[in-house]
């Protein structure tokens, strides 16, 4: 009996406990922000809006808010064609090898911006290695094309084209195929039955996706700042960058005030999104369970042929110019049987001291983050499942902001939040650690999404069979929560740590000497000319969350449906 | 095994009530079925007694010991109640053998009991060929009786059954209530067993409670519940036959009174002084030329051995069976002999309902 009743309270109290979970991940995903807007406000120099108005007056925030806005909508444009025209094909037609064409699709996305920029930079320009090679190399001293508005939006929209693409195709595959057939019956050709049924059925998902590229163009600082700073082309992170590098903390209330201009414009752009997929509600009756498959007819190899050679030129081309340039001496000479060299790769990897520590501290950061998101986010998805109160619910709509939000926004509120820790003398910035409180925060939301479709779909009855046989809620989670939940937290990991490993934009701000991640890494050997050794640090990285993109790819059927963002 | 009583016992979900103060005593040892159509609140009763929902009034106690009340609530893990529930609910990456050990590891017993208790359920149940099988390569009875296994082998004091047969087909629905009976029969285990399954309910159950509308209409023995229905739900809900009003004459007979049903003066077993209703069960109704009524076959269905006819007398549809085939239209002499009175507390709005659900 008295083992029954040290069973009962040690249950019970862990029902009471398990709620004050919720506090440490508020106070750590919402802090800062809140602490942001408190800056902007004018938090400790006395409540007045007058900083805001006059750091909004200035002409180089107005100017960088148009260039923000221009390259933005440009590269958003972009995305919207390239992603709903591979969306329409891929999700409508009976097009051949659909998996491969999609996976190589996303390999942009994943790749970090500063990268992409890094390879397109290799594949242009007149110190190209690749059109030396070819000898059709510019001559010298013609400028570089992509240093340009024009080159940012190239970029912003092939790099974003597969956040189109997904929402797109998730929409389409709602669209019920008999609607289709009706239209047939009817007497519709394809294309009158893609211009009157699919398109304005799948509507609501291309402004969703639209908005959803925008809002992240808009947060992007990696191809900016490749491109945009040698060429005097400031937006919004960029200045903001500049500022903070340039003049140090002294600024920062400047600096709170153009990062809450740009997460405003960002979060005007997601409300945006949701509105156009909530409004289009089209009420879908029917089947959606075949998917479509219109025959091309002759037309099929040809298209086949276009998007392939499509493909090849947004992200083979650029990755063979990249990795030629980090098989040569020196930058300048042309590759050749007897120029290729691996110095760049046993310098970058095994050699110098900077580049080691970045790959450890990526390392760590992206590993750690994904660990304690895992450890925080099965027991928080389990809460706002299974015992939902007002503050579980709030939380489940806000830990989307410090994902949705521009990194540099984030940044700029964890520096805020943790300068000063309250009630210490203790300061996070400058250590690693602020680095990691950022990336668990904005990643939070990419662990617990998974998670939290797994337990959802998890039968109840499955925790109430083992509590009827005796077991209280600690080992109802342990054993019968946690295994049937972790092929969805293994997924949640790998994404983690991939979106973590290629990040640069949090941790350009967040970042000192000792503690440069592999993305700063990349951005400050090529600022200083090393762009050989950039290039074989940056032709790693690709090689590494491409297998480990192909990992996630070969054991998909072991995932929970509609974890992996790739995969239908 | 122990006695379950529910005292009083409420539970509403955001204000509509589920169940409406419900008391009845389920003796130790007792094979006691729920019955009612779907949403009478037989499958919310049977979730507190596992205490998975809180009663909103009155209390339960199981063995003396008060499980749940307005100050008191034990959580399902410490009640000691075993449920086999609808889904079965096996957790799908244990095995076979994992699943049945899995209540004896949360009691720590050690490993040489654990395994000889699990070799036995398994044998019990006739799993021991399947012991380390995954749930997903079962059959629908197998993966049933793992469920049944995984509940006995830690001995609750009572077993709760939540239409345990309900996903299984016809032929193997059969089998199963075989085993289940067996099952009772050795364990002598308290069980009670949700349905809305007459058939089962009435071969299995020691006595059937029959809910309606958050309610125990009628708690007793099967052979009770069909010849002694106590209002208009349970005589309708429960067996064949007809429900018909009838006029107390006052006139009390040895069995009970006599009433007045279609036109005519019967003998009619009750035990109340002035019934509102009778029960006319096809044993009830005589088919015989000097039968005092006239009534005209509407319907004659071959049962083998027998036919059950629909016959129509004086405007209601009473249900016979003969041995001889009659005609759709045809007129025969009918007698009703025996009948149960009863009076129903509210008859009139309860027909209202049932009717306007049908």
């Amino acid at each position: 009996m008295s083992d029954l009743a040290f069973r009962t309270d040690g249950s019970r109290s862990l029902d009471r406990l398990l709620p004050l979970l919720l506090l440490p991940v508020a106070l750590i995903s919402l802090g800062p922000v809140v602490r942001l807007m408190a800056e902007g406000l004018g938090y400790g120099s006395g409540f007045s809006l007058a900083p805001v108005a006059t750091v909004l007056g200035r002409d180089s925030t107005r100017i960088a808010l148009i260039h923000s806005l221009v390259t933005a909508a440009g590269g958003t444009v972009l995305s919207v064609l390239i992603g709903a025209g591979f969306a329409f094909v891929v999700a409508l037609t009976d097009i051949r090898a659909k998996a491969a064409l999609v996976f190589c699709l996303m390999v942009p996305m994943m790749i970090p911006p500063q990268i992409t920029a890094l390879a397109w930079m290799q594949v242009t320009g007149p110190s190209s290695v690749l059109l030396k090679t070819l000898g059709m190399a510019p001559p010298m001293g013609s400028p570089q094309p992509l240093y340009s508005a024009g080159g940012i939006v190239l970029l912003l929209g092939i790099q974003h084209a597969s956040l189109v693409f997904l929402t797109l195709r998730a929409g389409l595959r709602m669209i019920p195929a008999d609607l289709v057939e009706a239209a047939r019956m009817s007497g519709a050709g394809p294309v009158r039955v893609w211009a009157q049924v699919v398109l304005p059925l799948s509507l609501p998902a291309l402004i969703a996706g639209a908005a959803m590229a925008f809002v992240t163009a808009l947060g992007n600082f990696g191809i900016p700042a490749m491109l945009g700073i040698p060429a005097q082309y400031s937006t919004l992170p960029t200045l903001i960058y500049r500022r903070l590098v340039g003049f140090g903390p002294g600024v920062l209330p400047e600096v709170a005030v153009l990062s809450l201009l740009i997460g405003a414009v960002a979060i005007a752009g997601v409300l945006l999104g949701r509105l156009a997929l909530k409004r289009g509600g089209h009420g879908l009756i029917g089947l959606s369970g075949a998917p479509l498959a219109l025959s091309l007819g002759r037309a099929r190899l040809p298209v086949e042929i276009a998007l392939w050679a499509f493909i090849g030129a947004i992200l083979v081309v650029p990755l063979i110019a990249l990795l030629a340039t980090s098989l040569i001496p020196a930058y300048g000479v042309p590759l050749t049987p007897d120029t290729l060299t691996f110095r760049a790769w046993h310098e970058a990897l095994f050699v110098q001291p900077v580049t080691r520590r970045a790959y450890a501290n990526s390392l760590f950061l992206s590993i750690a983050a994904a660990l304690v998101l895992m450890a925080v986010a099965l027991p928080l998805a389990w809460l706002m499942q299974r015992r939902p109160s007002v503050l579980s619910r709030a939380l489940d709509a806000l830990v989307e902001l410090p994902y949705a939000l521009p990194g540099v926004v984030l940044s700029i509120a964890c520096i805020l939040a943790f300068m000063r820790l309250p009630f210490t003398g203790l300061t996070l910035y400058g250590t690693i650690w602020i680095i990691l409180l950022a990336y668990l925060a904005r990643f939070l939301v990419v662990m617990l999404r998974p998670i939290q479709s797994s337990i959802a779909q998890l039968d109840p009855a499955m925790e109430e069979a083992a509590a009827s046989v005796g077991a209280g809620l600690g080992r109802r989670l342990r054993t019968i929560v946690l295994p049937l939940a972790a092929p969805a937290a293994a997924a949640g990991a790998i994404l983690v740590f991939l979106t973590a490993v290629n990040e640069l934009t949090v941790s350009a701000l967040l970042w000192s000497s000792g503690t440069e991640t592999l993305g700063v890494v990349i951005f400050n050997l090529e600022d200083s000319g090393e762009t050989v050794m950039a290039s074989a640090v940056a032709m790693s990285i690709v090689g590494l969350i491409v297998a480990l993109m192909a990992a996630v790819q070969i054991s998909a059927r072991h995932f929970p449906k509609g974890v992996i963002p790739w995969q239908s | 095994m122990a006695e379950l009583s529910f005292s009083g016992l409420g539970k509403s979900f955001d204000g509509t009530p589920a169940l409406d103060a419900v008391s009845a005593t389920i003796r130790s040892g007792e094979f006691v079925a729920l019955l009612g159509p779907s949403g009478c609140g037989k499958t919310t009763l049977l979730r507190l007694t596992a205490g998975f929902e809180r009663p909103s009034a009155g209390s339960i106690s199981l063995g003396g010991r008060v499980m749940a009340d307005a100050h008191r609530f034990v959580p399902p893990e410490a009640r000691e109640i075993g449920i086999v529930f609808q889904s079965y609910a096996l957790w799908p990456h244990m095995s076979v053998a994992g699943n049945v050990a899995y209540p004896l590891e949360v009691r720590r017993l050690p490993r040489a009991e654990r395994e000889a208790r699990v070799a036995e359920a398994l044998a019990l149940t006739g799993l021991s060929d399947l012991a380390a099988r995954m749930p997903a390569q079962l059959s629908g009875g197998q993966r049933q009786r793992v469920a049944l296994a995984r509940c006995l082998v830690f001995e609750p004091r009572a077993m709760l059954l939540d239409e345990p047969l309900a996903n299984l087909d016809l032929a193997l629905r059969a089998s199963m209530q075989e085993v289940f009976r067996m099952f009772h029969r050795r364990t002598g285990a308290t069980m009670v067993y949700v349905t809305h399954d007459q058939t089962e309910a009435l071969a299995l159950a020691d006595r059937i409670a029959v809910m309606e509308g958050g309610r125990i209409r009628q708690f007793a023995a099967p052979e009770v519940l069909y010849s002694q229905p106590a209002d208009c739900f349970v005589a309708g809900f429960v067996g064949e036959g007809a429900v018909v009003s009838a006029r107390p004459t006052g006139e009390a007979t040895a069995q009970g009174t006599t009433v007045e049903v279609l036109g005519q003066r019967i003998a009619a077993r009750a035990d109340s002084a002035a019934p509102s209703h009778v029960s006319i069960r096809p044993e009830n109704v005589i088919l015989s030329d000097a039968g005092p009524m006239r009534g005209i076959v509407t319907q004659a269905t071959y049962l083998g051995g027998r036919f059950r006819l629909s016959i129509e007398v004086a405007g209601e549809t009473l249900i016979a069976m003969s041995p001889r085939r009659a005609r759709p239209g045809e007129t025969l002499g009918v007698e009703i002999r025996d009948p149960w009175a009863f009076r129903d507390p509210d008859s009139a709005a309860l027909m209202a309902r049932v009717l306007a659900d049908a």
